[in-house]
């Protein structure tokens, strides 16, 4: 018998006043009773248009089923044949664009909570099942991966999983790419991602840290010295954008990425942490998306009494995920809207005082379709902060692309491929995740993974 | 993985080691860095390559103990192995076309100024050496730096080895007694560089200094060690760490350079406690 109830069963998750003071995770999980029941509000439409929203093809109707039928193995075999990250997406997908924004529930009240689904099955399976994952017969061929984040290790699990030797190749003392640096354990445990990278390892995957391609080895000596027949470059969009305001070098003002990597990769919120952060009272992050949630939320959490999103569009543009800023304002974060900042201001010892912004107003439609804020004249005032923290974007490191030659790039720095299967302008050279798109999501750069994945399959038995 | 093969104190407060490092010994060059963490749970610290041995394998890199890292990395002895040890970063030294140039070397800088002025005897360039410290206690790697000098000229603040006084005293008497340099290589603290910039600048000559800011990845991630050069927003670990000296903004680098400074000092005591605890 479905359940016709019209909104998901709620997630249980810390409360608000509690967890901004500390860094476990926000939200707890269902317990088997929920998923249980949220998982009968799925009609199992035959034509599964929530399958055809998800980027790495899951069966989404079919492991559904199994939770409903209290089969909660065989609904992770089901995950397990799509994909090997399934506790990082059950937590971090936009769902609500993707396989939840296409589930006929939605169109008269909430889609099934597909994600929270995924999660309390994979979370059952980590604590339940202790055999090890299948190990393929080695087929002979070697393919090397750059860069462990979620494109990188998805490629890996695929490819292992087809009896290849791959070797990952991280530039970090450890694996995890923007799920271990970028991502605050409150919203994905590291612990979790230690365990999926463990898999790996038992599926063969080699991993080697501390190697940065492009510096000790290029693409081309991994193929030509080292016999990698291919190789998947998926090193991300790790180079973050600054305004280029004056003041933005004084002391206190961070990169998002350098904020969340003293934070995340180099644990500063621990008492115990080598890795100091600024300790502020107010804090200005600045900009919109999911980043930038995450940077404000780790600055409340360290301490900070005031924590400013400023965004210089309004709330309907803000790109986050929209749990995210529900999420962000709950914890107390303020949210100053269609705000630019025009300079830092900084003290006699050239650290940051203040933030001076102007206010905007949105005008016209631009090139992406958004209104086009405009700054409102003589509207100029003073945000007093004394830590600021740039989360405007990233684009591609330069490294790989400066040092393989014939490898094409567009104007952003992003590697060009041909799109469906990461084919780059050198033969055998495959690329995906952000350093193809340019900042997107992890689900998109599993996508991208999976895909080559399959396509350097078909390269190396056509060959 | 990445053994320490020698340690060697070169001073009270300066340790070099050799480390076990073959991929990234086949590709250094003088000029690039290393980040090193000790243990798992350490800092990384970066730290500009002092030697490397192509068919040995391996990378020196030489250190003054200032802060709760240096002093967990000095506790390592010969045969332990470092946790880290990413490489080359950074590009290297552009020595290409110089005939005649004066290295200028500060202190521990003088481990990272060694190399270079190296690298241009070799390529048969004419070498002047200048390098200071506070005092002779300190003086580190003075037979290297005679071995590659045409000249060489040691000064420290107290006039207890070579000639009492500043780099820039013994840089500016070379300029001003008619040297012709076509370059001068600043390496060494800031405060250093920043007057040697002021000195060659009144002359002109072309001058290089090596920058050694705050930074995490030092793969052009964090951004945490830009700096301001010619007006423009640089990432020392991608751009640099060398750069045109008479367009670096020595005064913000000099802030940011002590942003962690309260951190720093409470965590050295921390370190300077346990390490006296384990003593006992």
């Amino acid at each position: 018998m479905a359940n016709m109830s019209l909104t998901k069963c709620p997630m249980p998750s810390q409360d608000p006043e509690i967890r901004s003071h500390n860094f476990d995770e926000v939200a707890l999980g269902y317990t088997a009773e929920m998923a249980v029941e949220e998982a009968k509000r799925c009609l199992g439409c035959p034509k599964k248009p929530c399958h055809s929203g998800c980027p790495v093809g899951i069966d989404i109707p079919a492991f559904i089923g199994r939770v409903a039928e209290e089969d909660f193995a065989g609904a992770y075999e089901v995950l397990e044949r799509s994909t090997t990250l399934a506790a990082v997406c059950g937590r971090v997908c936009p769902q609500e664009s993707q396989c939840e924004g296409k589930c006929v529930r939605g169109v008269k009240g909430e889609p099934v909570a597909i994600g929270r689904l995924e999660r309390f099955v994979a979370d059952w399976h980590r604590e339940h099942a202790h055999e090890a994952p299948k190990k393929a017969a080695p087929n002979g061929h070697k393919v090397a991966v750059v860069g462990s984040g979620p494109s990188g290790l998805t490629c890996a699990g695929d490819l292992a999983r087809l009896g290849y030797a791959v070797t990952v190749f991280e530039a970090l003392h450890t694996p995890g790419g923007v799920l271990v640096y970028g991502i605050p354990e409150f919203r994905l445990p590291k612990e979790l991602v230690r365990r999926e990278i463990a898999t790996l390892e038992e599926m063969g995957v080699e991993f080697q840290t501390n190697m940065v391609i492009g510096k000790v080895l290029t693409v081309d000596e991994l193929m030509e010295d080292m016999g990698y027949e291919c190789v998947y470059l998926a090193s991300g969009a790790g180079l973050p954008s600054f305004m280029g305001i004056p003041g933005e070098s004084l002391s206190g003002v961070y990169s998002a990425n350098e904020y969340l990597t003293r934070v995340n990769l180099m644990k500063a919120y621990r008492p115990d942490s080598r890795t100091p952060i600024a300790k502020s009272r107010a804090v200005a992050v600045v900009g919109g998306g999911n980043v930038a949630m995450d940077a404000a939320r780790c600055a409340k959490r360290l301490g900070a009494e005031t924590v400013y999103i400023v965004y210089r569009r309004s709330m309907d543009e803000l790109p986050a995920r929209k749990e995210e800023v529900e999420h962000a304002q709950e914890e107390g974060i303020i949210f100053r809207l269609l705000t630019n900042p025009v300079e830092v201001l900084g003290d006699e010892t050239g650290h940051v005082r203040g933030m001076k912004c102007i206010q905007m107003e949105l005008g016209e439609p631009d090139a992406s379709g958004r209104r086009r804020p405009v700054p409102v004249p003589d509207s100029e005032f003073v945000l007093e902060v004394d830590t600021m923290v740039m989360s405007i974007g990233t684009s591609p490191n330069p490294l790989i692309r400066s040092t393989t030659p014939g490898l094409e790039t567009n104007k952003h720095g992003c590697i060009v491929t041909n799109g469906e299967d990461g084919l780059t302008s050198r033969e055998g050279v495959y690329a995906g995740g952000d350093a193809v798109t340019g900042a997107a999501t992890v689900i998109l750069a599993m996508g991208a993974g999976k895909q080559a994945a399959a396509a350097i399959h078909k390269y190396i038995q056509e060959k | 993985m990445y053994r320490i093969v020698e340690k060697t104190s070169l001073n009270p407060t300066v340790t070099k080691m050799v480390v076990e490092a073959p991929l990234i010994a086949r590709k250094a060059l003088p000029g690039q860095f290393v980040i090193l963490r000790a243990g798992a749970d350490s800092e990384r610290i970066p730290l500009t390559v002092a030697d490397y041995d192509r068919e040995k394998g391996t990378v020196t890199v030489i250190f003054q103990v200032v802060g709760a890292g240096t002093m967990e990395l000095n506790a390592l002895e010969e045969g332990a192995s470092l946790h880290d040890f990413v490489g080359p970063l950074g590009k290297a030294s552009e020595l290409d076309g110089l005939k005649k140039v004066c290295v200028v070397g500060g202190g521990v800088g003088c481990a990272i100024a060694l190399p270079v002025a190296k690298a241009l005897h070799e390529r048969g360039a004419q070498v002047h050496s200048v390098v200071g410290f506070r005092n002779r206690d300190l003086v580190i790697l003075e037979e290297e730096f005679r071995a590659c000098s045409d000249k060489f000229v040691l000064m420290s603040d107290d006039g207890s080895a070579g000639e009492k006084g500043l780099v820039t005293t013994a840089l500016e008497a070379l300029i001003q007694a008619g040297e012709q340099y076509d370059e001068v290589i600043a390496i060494g603290p800031l405060v250093m560089m920043k007057f040697v910039v002021a000195v060659t600048k009144k002359y002109n000559v072309k001058t290089v200094v090596s920058m050694n800011p705050v930074m995490i990845d030092g793969t052009g991630m964090c951004g945490g060690c830009r700096l301001t050069v010619g007006g423009k927003t640089k990432f020392a670990c991608v751009d640099g760490p060398e750069f045109d000296g008479f367009e670096v903004d020595f005064d913000e680098a000099i802030h940011r350079g002590a942003m962690y400074k309260d951190f720093e000092a409470h965590a050295r005591e921390e370190a300077c406690n346990l390490l006296n605890q384990e003593v006992r």
